[in-house]
């Protein structure tokens, strides 16, 4: 329709009468934002409405060429030359003294002054020359206003954004600033609810001359008003700096105490982000977080605890006072889900260091091991507490059986928990039962003090993963253990290729050796001559087993072994199985051994061969597991070869 | 302007003139939702909130609300203006205007803000001119009758 009737607007803003002429020119900015195609039509018009004196007219004009400049770059390049045309309108009508019809208390037509602004703004945005012959109205404007009410304040504000958005001169972007100053000063709210809001855009661009009104800006921070609070607080973040984000981060909090909910969500993220960003001193930072987490902590972002477990464990002076300070506010308040957490945590990490006595940094506190494990077992039947939260509580009082005296209790608690209804928990229960159990000897190991996990590497906890609940938190995993750590936990990877996480030891019952060994049948390449030495392995009542080594020269990353066993004794060795394991980084593959009787008395040597692949060339670690009877008794071994010869990885 | 509504401190809905194109019950909606945010602010806040992804302007003018919806790139302050603007032709029209004119004539009401914005526009800045084209219409229309 637009375009059918585009033909018939175009001539009715040829018409005598004005009043149909205001209308069409209206008409036609409608047309242009349905169908832009139609620009050219209402085009070279526009010259000529220009010379317009009725306003009504003129600011419609002013209008269409606002549209046109917004939807095509050739029209904004063929306004650019109407620029001194516009400012002489402009001028006219700002020194125009006061007319009846036009004026609103003392201002000339604020309508048409604010749609000329705006489309001076879009004309000179980006473009030296057109900004240039705009500074001196803008100027003028700027200084010659009457701001004693709205109206002259509206056009006030058009000015301001207008100079902020071209290439104006320095001069005149201070001026906008400091006029901005003085709406944020003003009483009506009106007018500094704007202010903030320009303030806020201006912020990236032009940051000092911002900071100068921090002042104020805290000031109405404490506004009762819902929409200015909040554009305060948005403002306060982006003026956060390094000089300044001690005392801005204290009015931030005190902010976080009064603000209505729906802020408190924002000004928690917020601050913690500046404290990220800005914090002067790892204590500082850690306080902040902390002084969040028990004023908001239902409302921070879900990486808080994440970030503050990280900023413990990195801080290694400060775990005491941290652990002191977590375990007052914990046991103040048992609620607020990362609080607890992340005061758990910390409490199973560092315990000992909580009970050791004072720490100069906080006021001597007397804690006892008894109030320790009651807090943790409170937060454990807490009906508050999450699942994840309760997990957190588990772990952190096993790891506390490590760390403290007496340990019955802990073992108490643990196993009541192995019959809870929540699979999570009661998964880990069992685990921690058997390792109270069976694997007391590993325990201390197991659960020594995490390493540092760096940030950004994966913090799903391999326990998440497994459990059928869905943990809402990234906890902080614990890491599988370092190479430093003993060597028993080394071998224990070894055979727990796939699941790679010690601190759930799975049990070691003989599991058929599938998850271990990847039976393949490959067509063997015979082997050719290699020099490299056989090596002795084994030797037990007669039984006998020798690895011979070959690198086929084809492939480098290639091992071949050859496991022969050799029986001498009285007795046959029958069902003999052989399983081997290596480190990760290599593919193993074992073929089908020849047999799995080794008869007596020095008969056939059953031989069985072995597959590597070492693509990182690294040093090869290989373990044996035999099972076989011999004599009538059944009899198991696990090994691992020593004194492997270089050649074979190399 | 997208739209302008008008309602009474009791919610009820006086003028509603809308500048984009919107099914039924989604005017309702907003309508009813918009209604529901202003009438919650309390006397002293600012006229301005956010409201979805538009400005919404609101005074209040003794019993009746009078809301805009503005875009992101509009001027909060000159609406404010526009408001008032408006008022005052409904004052001079009417002579002394109350909610109850507004209920009884509420034509009238439309064929002033017609006059005054267009499109969700200015059109005409003289208060005069908008008055004297309101005053052709009613003659207009008495002429009309007596025929």
């Amino acid at each position: 329709m637009c375009r059918d009737l585009a033909t018939e607007v175009e001539k009715l803003l040829l018409q005598p009468s004005a009043y149909v002429r205001k209308k069409a020119v209206l008409t036609a900015v409608h047309m242009i934002r349905k169908a832009p195609e139609l620009s050219d039509i209402f085009l070279p018009p526009c010259a000529q409405l220009l010379h317009e004196h009725h306003h009504g007219i003129l600011l419609g004009t002013i209008t269409l060429i606002t549209e046109l400049c917004e939807r095509s770059p050739a029209a904004l390049k063929h306004f650019r030359k109407m620029v001194p045309q516009l400012v002489h309108i402009l001028r006219t009508v700002v020194t125009t003294g006061y007319s009846k019809e036009h004026s609103i208390s003392g201002v000339s037509d604020p309508f048409l002054q604010v749609q000329i602004l705006r489309l001076l703004r879009i004309l000179g945005r980006n473009h030296e020359e057109s900004s240039e012959t705009m500074n001196d109205l803008l100027a003028q404007v700027a200084t010659n206003t009457d701001t004693s009410r709205n109206a002259g304040n509206a056009v006030l504000f058009e000015t301001v954004l207008t100079i902020m958005d071209i290439r104006s001169a320095a001069g005149l972007r201070v001026l906008a600033v400091n006029i901005l100053g003085r709406f944020l000063l003003n009483t009506d709210r009106n007018i500094r609810y704007v202010a903030l809001t320009s303030l806020l855009r201006l912020v990236q661009s032009d940051h000092s001359a911002v900071q100068r009104h921090r002042p104020t800006v805290v000031e109405c921070l404490r506004e009762p008003d819902g929409s200015l609070s909040r554009r305060a607080l948005e403002l306060s973040l982006a003026l956060v700096n390094s000089s300044n984000v001690q005392a801005m981060i204290q009015e931030l909090q005190g902010f976080l105490e009064s603000c209505p909910p729906d802020l408190q969500a924002d000004c928690a993220s917020g601050i913690l982000l500046a404290a990220e960003r800005f914090a002067p001193t790892k204590r500082w930072h850690i306080d902040t977080t902390l002084r969040v987490l028990t004023t908001a902590g239902t409302h921070v972002r879900d990486d808080a605890v994440a970030s503050l477990t990280q900023l413990i464990g990195g801080a290694q002076e400060l775990h005491a006072y941290s652990v002191r300070r977590l375990y007052s506010a914990l046991a103040e308040d048992i609620s607020q889900q990362p609080l607890v957490q992340a005061a758990t945590w910390c409490i199973g990490e560092y315990g000992d260091l909580l009970l050791e006595g004072s720490c100069e940094e906080t006021e001597p506190l007397q804690v006892e091991e008894e109030e320790v494990l009651a807090l943790l077992e409170r937060v454990l039947q807490s009906h508050m507490s999450l699942p994840a939260t309760r997990g957190y509580a588990l772990t952190a009082l096993v790891k506390l059986s490590t760390r403290l005296r007496g340990d019955n209790r802990i073992r108490q608690v643990v196993s009541i928990y192995r019959s809870c209804l929540d699979v999570e928990l009661q998964q880990r229960a069992v685990e921690y039962n058997t390792l109270f159990q069976k694997y007391d000897h590993m325990r201390a190991a197991i659960l020594e003090k995490i390493p540092l996990v760096e940030r950004g590497g994966s913090q799903v906890d391999e326990e998440a993963k497994e459990s059928k609940e869905t943990a809402q938190l990234s906890e902080a995993a614990p890491v599988p253990t370092e190479p430093q750590a003993s060597k028993l936990l080394d071998l224990l990877d070894l055979l727990d290729g796939p699941s790679g996480d010690a601190q759930h030891p799975r049990p070691l019952d003989p599991t058929p050796g599938s998850a271990l060994i990847h039976l393949l049948n490959l067509p063997c390449a015979p082997p050719p001559p290699a020099p490299i030495p056989n090596l002795k392995v084994f030797e037990r009542e007669g039984l006998q087993l020798d690895l011979s080594f070959v690198r086929p020269p084809g492939t480098p990353t290639l091992l071949l072994i050859t496991v022969t066993a050799t029986n001498t004794s009285g007795g046959d060795v029958t069902h003999f199985i052989c399983q081997a394991a290596v480190p990760k980084s290599f593919q193993l593959q074992l073929q089908a051994p020849s047999g799995d009787t080794v008869p007596a008395q020095g008969g056939l040597p059953m031989t069985q061969l072995l597959r590597i692949l070492n693509p990182k060339k690294a040093p090869l670690r290989l373990k044996l597991r035999l099972t076989y009877n011999h004599f009538g008794q059944s009899v198991q071994e696990i090994f691992e070869v020593n004194n492997l010869p270089v050649e074979a990885w190399q | 302007m997208q739209f302008m509504l008008l309602f009474s401190r009791q919610g009820k809905l006086r003028l509603q003139k809308w500048y984009v194109p919107l099914s039924d019950k989604e005017k309702k909606k907003i309508t009813r939702e918009l209604v529901q945010t202003v009438l919650a602010r309390k006397p002293k806040m600012c006229s301005f909130l956010e409201w979805r992804d538009l400005k919404i302007v609101y005074k209040r003018y003794a019993s009746l609300y009078f809301c805009c919806a503005i875009e992101d790139q509009d001027n909060e302050l000159i609406t404010l203006e526009i408001i008032h603007r408006y008022v005052e032709l409904l004052d001079k029209y009417f002579g002394s205007v109350c909610e109850l004119d507004i209920i009884f004539n509420f034509e009238k009401a439309y064929f002033i803000l017609d006059e005054f914005l267009l499109g969700g526009e200015v059109q005409e800045t003289s208060k005069k001119n908008v008055l004297k084209a309101i005053e052709q219409a009613d003659l207009l229309q008495e002429f009309q009758k007596l025929l």
